[in-house]
């Protein structure tokens, strides 16, 4: 096998590696790969998207991707409608994306009421989503209920924290 | 692997050579758990080697009064107390040495052991009227298994002497957990009552929760998140295949239990942020609707007749405690106390529902008769919650969490009265505890 055979193997394997780390990972994939920082043409792949309005980091960092609830409620409260707002503004802009709404409680409850009450707050994310225009196909919902918490601690303080919904964007429709 | 054991035979030994008992007794050496014991009773054991068993001798004594010590009903008198030792385990009993320590029960036993097989036997007698307290009775199992004969031997003096039901020979499904609070790793493990003889269901790659035995012990439901939604799964506890149970598309499922034939399963079924009871057939699978609520209705338990279904919701605007008919229908409320009630768990015997009741920001167990009164708290912590009960039905098992960043879950039981709260015998964090059958 010549040179310049093995050479053309070699780089066909490459863009079969990044081929499927795009289709993985489109988003942060990219400029997380490691070939990003080594191939010439592969390192320009993610730059002008790290940080642009279109990618999922900049929905979690701008627009918001987490409302909070009080005690016992999945009524949206004020600002989480604010926030809520503005995330269907960007769903609406970023067609390509959708979304999964995860729904928490804090530790104050039992293991099953709080899935129960995390799937609540995440369907009235959801609803309102709607309400605002974004297509109910790309949506989805989960409760962790208290499994996963965001703040560990064992005050109203974490508590607070932990009562809340996470709108988790990603280019797509799901499976 | 779960199922070798050899519990072949349960006999009567016969040819009991002992004089005929001279002093009648008012009514038998009996102890009352329900007037909650503040004094235990004090007994005496003392184990004989009748071939081959070593140490074992002294292990199976020690699971005996452990077993029975356990129950806080019982206080074993040191064998240094001891005046006088039997000759053998067919010997005649010397009453008045055990008099003499003031032990109102002694339990005599032997092991053997040959050919892989191990033998446990045993005579209880009530001390004070010089008499045996029922036959004595022998146990056979795989030397593997010995704890198993010896559980067997202490539910035997335990049942004779408290007129409950055996419970030692069972074990507990529950969730181990590792890792941080913020991610914890979760795996569902099966062990025998006392913590010992651990077995490992799942691996903690998905997110598991609240294992409930099938009515024999051989299936495990629980939830998982492996499809990364919570999802009712089906085990087989012997060759730990597993399936998901009634997956409906864009739905959530959890909180399954059996009913007491094994024939159906209730669990929580989420749809559009409405959550409502469904019942399962479990061989078909057909599904369907008890409850059509838009509150939150959790945590079914069949009654051990299964015609009722005790179960959560927060219909009245807090979670509060429900009986349906276990074919669906306008429930009954039965819990009117401030705060809020979950994980009512009907008492194998019928007569109690334990639950999970949080007020005044501290969390309970209880119990309350099936109507709602008598209701009394038995525990009290930061977070204690889910409640199971033991095959008799006159012990709980729970898990209580410690609050905080390293805040951990740790398996406690309590009996009825309250009075005997101690933490099992598991080393690492452990939730959700379910307590199977009585082994055959």
């Amino acid at each position: 096998m010549g040179m310049a055979m093995k050479q053309m193997m070699k780089f066909a394997a490459l863009a079969v590696i990044l081929g499927l780390a795009a289709c993985a990972k489109p988003q942060g994939g990219m400029v997380n790969d490691p070939y990003a920082m080594g191939g010439g043409a592969a390192g320009t792949v993610g730059t002008g998207v790290l940080g642009g309005p279109g990618t999922a980091e900049y929905f979690k960092a701008e627009v918001g991707d987490t409302v909070n609830f009080l005690l016992d409620q999945s009524s949206l409260t004020p600002e989480a409608r604010a926030i809520l707002a503005r995330q269907a503004q960007w769903m609406n802009q970023n067609q390509g994306f959708s979304a999964m709404i995860e729904g928490h409680a804090d530790e104050q409850g039992t293991r099953e009421y709080n899935i129960a009450l995390g799937a609540r707050r995440a369907s009235s994310v959801q609803e309102y989503l709607i309400s605002q225009g974004v297509v109910a196909g790309r949506l989805k919902t989960v409760s962790y209920g208290k499994e996963r918490p965001l703040a560990i601690c064992s005050t109203e303080e974490c508590f607070t924290k932990n009562r809340r919904a996470v709108t988790v964007v990603s280019p797509g429709f799901g499976s | 692997m779960l199922r070798q054991f050899l519990l072949s035979s349960v006999i009567a030994l016969t040819g009991f050579g002992l004089a005929a008992p001279v002093l009648a007794q008012d009514g038998p050496l009996r102890i009352e758990i329900t007037e909650g014991v503040i004094e235990p009773m004090p007994f005496a054991i003392t184990f004989f080697d009748e071939g081959g068993a070593g140490q074992m001798v002294g292990q199976v004594r020690d699971l005996v009064a452990a077993d029975l010590t356990g129950t806080g009903l019982f206080r074993e008198i040191p064998q240094s107390a001891h005046i006088a030792r039997p000759a053998g385990f067919d010997a005649a009993v010397a009453y008045e040495d055990w008099k003499a320590i003031n032990a109102q029960a002694l339990v005599t036993g032997a092991v053997s052991v040959q050919g892989g097989k191990v033998v446990v036997k045993f005579r209880l007698f009530d001390v004070f009227s010089g008499q045996p307290l029922g036959d004595g009775m022998q146990f056979d199992a795989s030397t593997g298994n010995w704890r198993r004969a010896a559980h067997k031997a202490a539910d035997q003096v335990y049942a004779r002497l408290t007129g409950e039901g055996p419970y030692f020979d069972s074990r507990v499904a529950f969730v181990s957990e590792t890792g941080p609070k913020n991610a914890r790793l979760k795996r569902i493990g099966i062990m025998d009552y006392d913590g010992a003889n651990i077995k490992w269901m799942t691996d903690d790659s998905a997110l598991v929760l609240a294992p409930r035995f099938s009515p024999d012990g051989n299936r495990l439901l629980y939830t998982s998140y492996a499809t990364g939604f919570p999802q009712v799964m089906l085990m087989d506890v012997n060759t730990l295949a597993s399936r998901q149970m009634g997956q409906q598309q864009g739905t959530m499922s959890f909180s399954p239990r059996f009913s007491p034939d094994g024939r159906w399963i209730v669990y929580s079924l989420e749809q559009n942020g409405n959550t409502d009871i469904y019942q399962m057939d479990a061989g078909s699978g057909a599904q369907r609707a008890l409850t059509n609520a838009p509150s939150i209705e959790t945590s079914p338990s069949y009654s051990p007749d299964g015609k009722q279904i005790v179960f959560e919701s927060d219909r009245s605007g807090s979670p509060q405690l429900y009986i349906m008919s276990a074919g669906g229908g306008e429930p009954r409320r039965i819990s009117f106390g401030d705060g809020r009630y979950g994980t009512p768990v009907w008492s194998p015997r019928g007569d109690l529902i334990a639950f999970t009741r949080q007020v005044g920001g501290r969390f309970h167990i209880g119990v309350m008769r099936t109507d709602g009164s008598e209701e009394k708290m038995l525990t009290e912590s930061f977070l204690d919650e889910g409640p199971t009960w033991a095959p008799n039905g006159r012990v709980v098992m729970f898990m209580r969490t410690t609050p905080g960043d390293t805040g951990q879950s740790r398996l406690h039981s309590v009996d009825i009265t309250g009075r005997n709260m101690r933490p099992v015998n598991f080393d690492g964090a452990a939730s959700d505890p379910d307590w199977g059958p009585l082994l055959p």
